[in-house]
């Protein structure tokens, strides 16, 4: 990529602002826009939301970062207010959910094919199928639940089939910590990656959160609370592949590059005009905000940024359909399991394995994500569309 | 508005890519080779919660002595009057939403080039019948001895079930017709309303109030009439068989 980080400046701080009118635009289209446009929009708001997070987590423990901190979460904030405000009114949380399940997805699978190192690519891999079966069980609640079609909102870029059994996904807390990157030794994109990841399924439990009791319908609200506490699995295992050895200000800087990075694979990805605009402005934004951070961390670290951050951006993430990767990876590890930080066979899981007994517990007295998908099997139009479905359900109305 | 809606670049179906739909249909049936459609659990679930689940909410009790007297005087008779202030708490709540439809209608008016042959002062009277219906019912609800500032079950349900009226009609990219066709669902719904709240009314020996609700049924006839015409008309129009639906109708 052709950016060069440490010499373009951006936008300074000072001219950074925003007015309510510049925040609350027309939203994109669920039906003319595509896919893409909506998973860069869902990354891109938990990206942000993610910055800000970190932002108030460093500050509680950082005295001289406090005012810094504060200054540049409030842009953050309004970036992404802006962000999330172009998804449209006439997505359902159940349509929205779809979508965030695609972040999940091609992103990751995305970021798994660019991961130099291998430990990390295969936890990228591992995660990837979790959420690949999470979007077919809220594709059936969908279905079954607004009579919609899922594919709509895909584009047909994604499979709708089962993955890793999200049933067989819930695992004790001690199964879901992984190896952390070391910050000396680590790829710069390694440590992009990590920030990416993390940021993306923090916001998708939020998500999951507080829109799990906005439904009425139970089985609705048990498959939010299911997935979403797998959710929180995801940002323990992605969130423990930072090295909790490097310094605040080094995590503050990281996180600014990953803004910047994932802006410019926004703006170079783009198709709705509007929409890319809008990622190269932020692109001079957070190139703005990574330079007066930079300084920070000059003056208090006494090195050079340069030994931390890339000169160039790297390999950006493909914002496409990785059917295929994911079929492959599929097919060869969907019967992946962890004991520790470890990955093994499923048929390595002893019964009386904490993971094991975790998740007997927990589905004890049923699996909503079992339940809401059984004999699900996506149909363009919905399964009702498919000839046996509809006479299925003609039998079941003659019944009653 | 900039746009007019049209044949444009939707993006939904599977005609739009037939390559990558063919390998999305391939993949799910890969995926689960051996389909048999099984709702019969999400009903199963669904029943079990149906049988423990608690009521949305009570009706407050009466406010006033008289309130309180009168109740009691005609649940002796075997009577329920809680039904009919849960009921007029639900006719209150309604034509307050239908006020705030109205006003978001007339914004959008406002702003149109095009207002599809809606007039507007004629919305503009509606909405302001929607605001005295609103009245009538919360002088009923004292008159019964209820509380016109409370949220009864049924306020609670039609609320509910409002909700994407007033999505439809406040969102700037909805057209006049996408607006007309969220006023209708509330039209035809707030007509048999009141047909139930007269009945109501009438059963339980409150013949003054029935005569009012009268009075405004008559109204919101003329409301979803209207709203019926001009959607049809406008439908017809931007269809360009305006001529053909006038002789049909004929």
């Amino acid at each position: 990529m052709a950016l060069d980080i440490l010499k373009e400046r951006g936008v300074p701080l000072e001219r950074q602002v925003f007015t309510w009118r510049d925040m609350v635009r027309t939203p994109v289209s669920k039906l003319d826009d595509d896919a893409f446009t909506r998973v860069r929009i869902i990354l891109m708001n938990g990206i942000e939301c993610f910055a800000i997070r970190l932002g108030h987590g460093l500050s509680w423990m950082n005295e001289e970062l406090r005012v810094p901190l504060a200054q540049m979460r409030r842009i953050d904030k309004h970036q992404q207010t802006l962000v999330n405000w172009l998804l449209p009114p006439d997505m359902s949380p159940l349509e929205t959910t779809i979508n965030y399940e695609q972040v999940a997805i091609e992103v990751t699978a995305s970021v798994a094919q660019h991961e130099p190192d291998e430990y990390l690519a295969q936890v990228y891999r591992f995660g990837l199928l979790e959420d690949f079966d999470h979007l077919y069980r809220f594709s059936a609640l969908l279905d079954r639940l607004e009579g919609k079609d899922a594919n709509n909102l895909l584009n047909s870029y994604t499979d709708i089939r089962p993955g890793r059994p999200t049933k067989e996904e819930h695992r004790a807390p001690e199964d879901d910590i992984r190896r952390h990157y070391d910050h000396k030794t680590a790829a710069p994109l390694t440590k992009l990656h990590a920030i990416t990841l993390t940021a993306a399924e923090f916001q998708t439990e939020d998500y999951y959160m507080n829109f799990g009791p906005t439904f009425a319908d139970p089985l609705a609200r048990q498959l939010y609370a299911e997935i979403s506490a797998i959710e929180e699995q995801h940002v323990t295992q992605y969130g423990s592949m930072l090295d909790p050895n490097e310094s605040p200000i080094t995590k503050w800087m990281l996180m600014q590059a990953t803004e910047v990075y994932n802006y410019y694979c926004c703006a170079q990805s783009e198709s709705n005009p509007r929409v890319r605009e809008i990622w190269n402005r932020f692109v001079d934004y957070e190139l703005g905000q990574l330079h007066a951070c930079m300084e920070l961390f000059k003056a208090i670290e006494k090195r050079d940024p340069e030994e931390i951050l890339p000169a160039e951006l790297p390999e950006p993430i493909d914002f496409e359909s990785h059917r295929e990767f994911v079929r492959q990876t599929l097919a060869k590890e969907v019967d992946l399991r962890t004991r520790g930080t470890e990955f093994i066979d499923k048929s390595e899981e002893g019964p009386d394995s904490p993971s094991v007994q975790y998740r007997n517990q927990l589905n004890s007295e049923g699996s909503p994500s079992e339940i809401v998908a059984a004999g699900y099997r996506w149909r363009p139009g919905t399964e009702l569309a498919d000839g046996r479905a509809k006479a299925a359900v003609q039998q079941e109305v003659s019944a009653t | 508005m900039k746009t007019v809606m049209g044949m444009g670049k939707n993006r939904t179906g599977i005609g739009t890519s037939p390559i990558d739909a063919k390998a999305t249909i391939e993949g799910a049936e890969e995926g689960v080779p051996d389909v048999e459609h099984d709702g019969a659990k999400i009903a199963a679930i669904r029943a079990e919660y149906v049988r423990e689940a608690e009521p949305i909410g009570s009706v407050p009790p009466p406010t006033s002595v008289k309130g309180v007297v009168k109740a009691a005087g005609e649940m002796l008779g075997g009577k329920e009057p809680v039904v009919f202030l849960d009921k007029l708490g639900e006719r209150a709540a309604f034509e307050r939403s239908g006020v705030r439809l109205y006003e978001a209608f007339i914004a959008k008016l406002e702003a149109v080039d095009d207002t599809c042959g809606v007039p507007i002062d004629v919305v503009r009277h509606y909405h302001d019948e929607e605001l005295a219906h609103f009245h009538l019912v919360s002088d009923a609800i004292e008159r019964m001895g209820g509380d016109p500032t409370a949220e009864t079950p049924s306020a609670c349900v039609v609320g509910v079930a409002a909700t994407g009226l007033v999505q439809v009609i406040t969102d700037p990219r909805t057209s006049v017709i996408d607006a007309l066709q969220a006023l209708q669902v509330a039209e035809l719904t707030d007509n048999d309303g009141w047909v139930l709240l007269i009945d109501l009314a009438r059963g339980l020996g409150q013949d003054d109030l029935a005569t009012e609700f009268e009075k405004a049924l008559k109204a919101e006839w003329e409301h979803l009439a209207s709203v019926r015409r001009w959607m049809k008309e406008a439908v017809a129009k931007k269809a360009g068989v305006e001529e053909e639906i006038a002789t049909v109708s004929a």
